[in-house]
C-alpha cells in the first residue's frame, strides 16, 4: 500500500506565537487524487498547504512523500508545486519568462523549454500572449499564466491556495472546469484549499473539512454531504436545519415535539443528538398530510428554488422547494427516514472535558 | 481647482529653478562687458581635463557607494520591522549634521598633523599622506552619499512582494538564485536612481574636493573659483556650468535608457 498515499502528515502541530493553528492533523493524500481542503477562515488551510511546499516546519510531527520523511528540506527539493493565492507572477518577467522560469532554473535546454512553454500556453488558452506583459492581463489570464508555471515543472503534486477567490463568477466555473480537465489529463495529485463548499464538492475526489485546526471529516463530496458526521460538517458543507433531539431507541428519534422513523441505529437509549434536515429535503405537504404543521413565514426566489421559512411551534424551518406557497398559509412538512441525519452532540463539549484535568486517552 | 492649487508650486519652480537657470544661460553666451558671445563656451575646452578627472572620481565614487549600499539596503530591507526603522535610522544621522561639519571632521582626522597620524606616529609608524589626495575626495564622498544610495535601493526592495520570493524558491531556486533571478532585476529601479543620486553631486562637488583634495581637481572647485575665488570671471564659470549641466543630463539619460533596456533585455 505504501505507493498509494504520495502525502502522508502524521501528527501535525504548528504553533505561531504560542498559538496552536495545527493540533496534531493527521491526514495522508494518495497519488492523482484531487484533495480539497474545505473550512472557515482561519482553520489552518493555508498553514497545511505551506508544510507540504516547506515554507513552514511544523513544532513536531512528520510530513512524508512517497513514505520518506521530508522535514526540513527546503522548498526548492521538494517536487511540489505551488499556486499562490494572488499568483505571485514576476512583474519584471513576461508571459513567456514567466512559465518557463522553473525549466530555466534546472537548466532545462532552450529548444525544449520553447517546446514546453507552448505546449502550456495551448493548455491553459493563452497562444499568442508570450511576449505579453504579466501585468497586463486580466485576473483571469494571469490565473491561467499562474497554472502554466506551475504545471511546466511536472511536478508530482500541486498546490492551490484558493486559486479562483479572486475570480467572478462566471469565470470561476469556467476555471473550476478547466482545473480539473488539466488534473485529469496530466494525472497530478491536486491539494486544493477553498473555503467555497460549492467549489470543494463539485471538483474533488476527497474533501477534508477543517475547523480550528483540526479535521472534522474526510470523505467523498457525497459522503460528506449526505452523512455529514458532526453538525459543523453538516452546516458548512450547506444550509441546513439543525435541531436538538432525543433518539429514543434505534430507529426512532424525536424533535420538534414530533417522533419519527429514522435510519440510525447504536446511540444510547434516549442519548441528546443533533438532527440534521437539508432545505431541499423536506416535503411540503397540505396539512392534514404533513408530520409537521408549520405557517409559511417567508418565500424568497433564489434563482434555481424558492427558498422559505416555515414557523412551526417555534422551530423555524428552511425548505427549499421549486414551488413556491403563499406567505401566511398553513402547511404540512414531511421528512423521509433516509433524509434525517442523526450526529453525536458537536465538538464543543470534547473542549470542555480537554480543559479539565484527569482525563486522558 | 487643480489649477489653483498647483500655483504656488509653479511659482516657486520659476523662482528657484526657472531663473537661475536663465541667468546661467544668459551670463554663459555675454561677455564682462555684456555683449553676446561664444567665446565663453570655447574657453571650457580648456577644461576638459579636469572635466574627465570630475566623472572619473564621481564614478569611483558610486561603484563604492554601490557596493557598500546594496547588500545594505538588502539586509535592512529583510531585517525585522523595529530593526528597519533603527537601521534606516542609523543611516540617516550622520545627515543631521551639518555637511560642512562632516567634512571638516574628515580633514582633522586626515591631516597631515591630523588624529590618524598622530596616533600612527604614537605607534612608531611611519605618516601617511593622506589629505589632499584622491582617495580622501574619494573617502568624502563616498561617506556623505552613501544614504543617498541605500536609501532609493531599500525603499524598492522593501516593497518586494515576499510571495514572490516564495514562488521562486516553490519553482526551484535556492537563496543565490532568487537573489539573482528576483531580487536583483526588481531592485533595478531603486539602483538607478541610487546612481543618479550619488554620481551627479560627486561629480559636481567642490567642497569635499577643496576640503580634502586641496581644491583645483575636480570641475566644481574650478567653477568656484570662477564665482566667487580669485579668477572672477562670472562668465566663464556659468559657461562651465552649463556645460557641466549639460554632459550630467546626457550620461544620465543614457543611463536610464540602459536602465530600461536591462530590465528589457532579461525579458527575453
Ligand atoms: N506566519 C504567521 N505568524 C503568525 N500567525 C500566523 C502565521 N500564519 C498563519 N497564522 C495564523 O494561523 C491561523 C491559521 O492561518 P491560515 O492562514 O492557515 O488560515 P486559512 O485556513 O488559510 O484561512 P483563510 O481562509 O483566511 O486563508 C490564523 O489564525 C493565522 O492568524
Ligand atoms: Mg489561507
Amino acid at each position: 500500500m505504501k505507493d498509494q498515499n504520495i502525502i502522508n502528515l502524521k501528527d501535525i502541530v504548528v504553533e505561531f506565537d504560542g498559538e496552536r493553528v495545527l493540533n496534531g492533523l493527521n491526514l495522508f493524500i494518495r497519488d492523482k487524487e484531487f484533495v480539497t481542503l474545505l473550512g472557515p477562515s482561519g482553520c489552518g488551510k493555508t498553514t497545511t498547504l505551506r508544510i507540504i511546499a516547506g515554507f513552514v516546519e511544523p513544532q513536531s510531527g512528520d510530513v512524508l512523500f512517497d513514505s520518506k520523511k521530508i522535514n526540513g528540506v527546503p522548498p526548492y527539493k521538494r517536487p511540489v508545486n505551488t499556486i499562490f493565492q494572488r499568483y505571485a507572477l514576476f512583474p519584471h518577467l513576461n508571459v513567456y519568462e514567466n512559465i518557463a522560469f522553473g525549466l530555466r532554473i534546472n537548466k532545462t535546454p532552450e529548444k525544449e523549454i520553447k517546446e514546453r512553454v507552448s505546449e502550456m500556453l495551448k493548455l491553459v488558452n493563452l497562444e499568442g500572449f508570450e511576449k505579453r506583459s504579466v501585468s497586463k492581463l486580466s485576473g483571469g489570464q494571469q490565473q491561467r499564466v499562474a497554472i502554466a508555471r506551475a504545471v511546466i515543472n511536472k511536478p508530482k503534486v500541486l498546490l492551490l491556495d484558493e486559486p479562483l477567490a479572486a475570480l467572478d463568477l462566471k469565470l470561476r466555473q469556467s476555471m473550476q472546469l478547466e482545473l480539473k480537465k488539466i488534473q485529469q489529463s496530466l494525472g497530478i495529485t491536486f491539494v486544493y484549499v477553498t473555503h467555497d463548499q460549492e467549489e470543494a464538492l463539485s471538483m474533488s475526489d476527497i474533501i477534508v473539512v477543517m475547523n480550528n485546526g483540526e479535521i472534522q471529516q474526510i470523505g467523498t463530496p457525497t459522503d460528506i454531504y449526505n452523512e455529514p458526521k458532526n453538525a459543523f460538517v453538516a452546516d458548512f458543507i450547506g444550509e441546513s436545519n439543525i435541531i436538538d433531539g432525543v433518539m429514543n431507541k434505534d430507529f426512532y428519534v424525536t424533535f420538534a415535539g414530533v417522533g419519527f422513523d429514522c435510519v440510525d441505529k447504536g446511540f444510547e437509549e434516549n442519548q441528546p443528538v443533533d438532527v440534521v434536515v437539508r432545505p431541499e429535503d423536506i416535503k411540503v405537504v397540505s396539512p392534514d398530510e404533513g408530520q409537521l404543521v408549520a405557517t409559511v413565514e417567508s418565500c424568497i426566489f433564489k434563482g434555481v428554488h424558492y427558498e422559505m421559512i416555515m414557523d412551526q411551534e417555534g422551530y423555524k424551518w428552511m425548505v427549499h422547494s421549486t414551488k413556491a406557497e403563499n406567505v401566511g398559509d398553513q402547511v404540512g412538512i414531511k421528512i423521509l427516514p433516509d433524509d434525517i441525519h442523526i450526529m453525536n452532540k458537536s465538538k464543543v463539549e470534547i473542549y470542555s472535558d480537554d480543559a479539565g484535568e484527569g482525563e486522558n486517552n | 481647482m487643480r489649477k489653483r492649487v498647483a500655483t504656488p508650486y509653479m511659482i516657486w519652480m520659476l523662482i528657484f529653478i526657472i531663473v537661475p537657470l536663465v541667468m546661467v544661460v544668459y551670463f554663459a553666451f555675454t561677455s564682462s562687458s555684456g555683449g553676446f558671445t561664444f567665446d565663453n563656451i570655447i574657453k571650457v575646452k580648456e577644461y576638459t581635463g579636469q572635466f574627465l578627472q570630475s566623472f572619473k572620481i564621481g564614478a569611483i565614487s558610486t561603484v563604492i557607494c554601490l557596493i557598500l549600499g546594496y547588500p545594505m539596503a538588502a539586509i535592512i530591507s529583510r531585517s525585522r520591522e523595529h530593526v528597519q526603522r533603527t537601521l534606516v535610522m542609523l543611516c540617516m544621522i550622520p545627515m543631521w549634521m551639518n555637511f560642512l561639519l562632516r567634512t571638516y571632521s574628515w580633514m582633522t582626522l586626515l591631516e597631515n598633523n591630523g588624529i590618524i597620524n598622530n596616533i600612527l606616529e604614537y605607534f612608531h609608524l611611519p605618516r601617511l599622506q593622506m589629505i589632499n589626495t584622491e582617495g580622501a575626495i574619494i573617502l568624502g564622498m563616498v561617506y556623505n552619499f552613501l544614504p543617498f544610495m541605500i536609501m532609493p535601493i531599500y525603499s524598492v526592495m522593501a516593497k518586494i512582494d515576499y510571495r514572490l520570493i516564495e514562488a521562486a524558491q516553490d519553482l526551484g531556486c535556492n537563496s543565490f538564485a532568487v537573489v539573482r533571478r528576483v531580487i536583483l532585476p526588481l531592485s533595478v529601479p531603486g539602483v538607478i536612481s541610487g546612481i543618479t543620486m550619488v554620481f551627479v553631486p560627486s561629480a559636481s562637488t567642490f567642497i569635499i574636493s577643496k576640503l580634502l583634495g586641496g581644491g583645483d581637481m575636480m570641475i566644481g572647485d574650478i567653477i568656484e573659483a570662477q564665482i566667487q575665488g580669485g579668477a572672477n570671471n562670472l562668465n566663464l564659470g556659468a559657461a562651465i556650468s552649463l556645460v557641466l549641466m549639460v554632459v550630467v543630463l546626457i550620461t544620465m539619460a543614457i543611463m536610464n535608457i540602459f536602465g530600461d533596456t536591462e530590465s528589457e533585455v532579461s525579458l527575453i
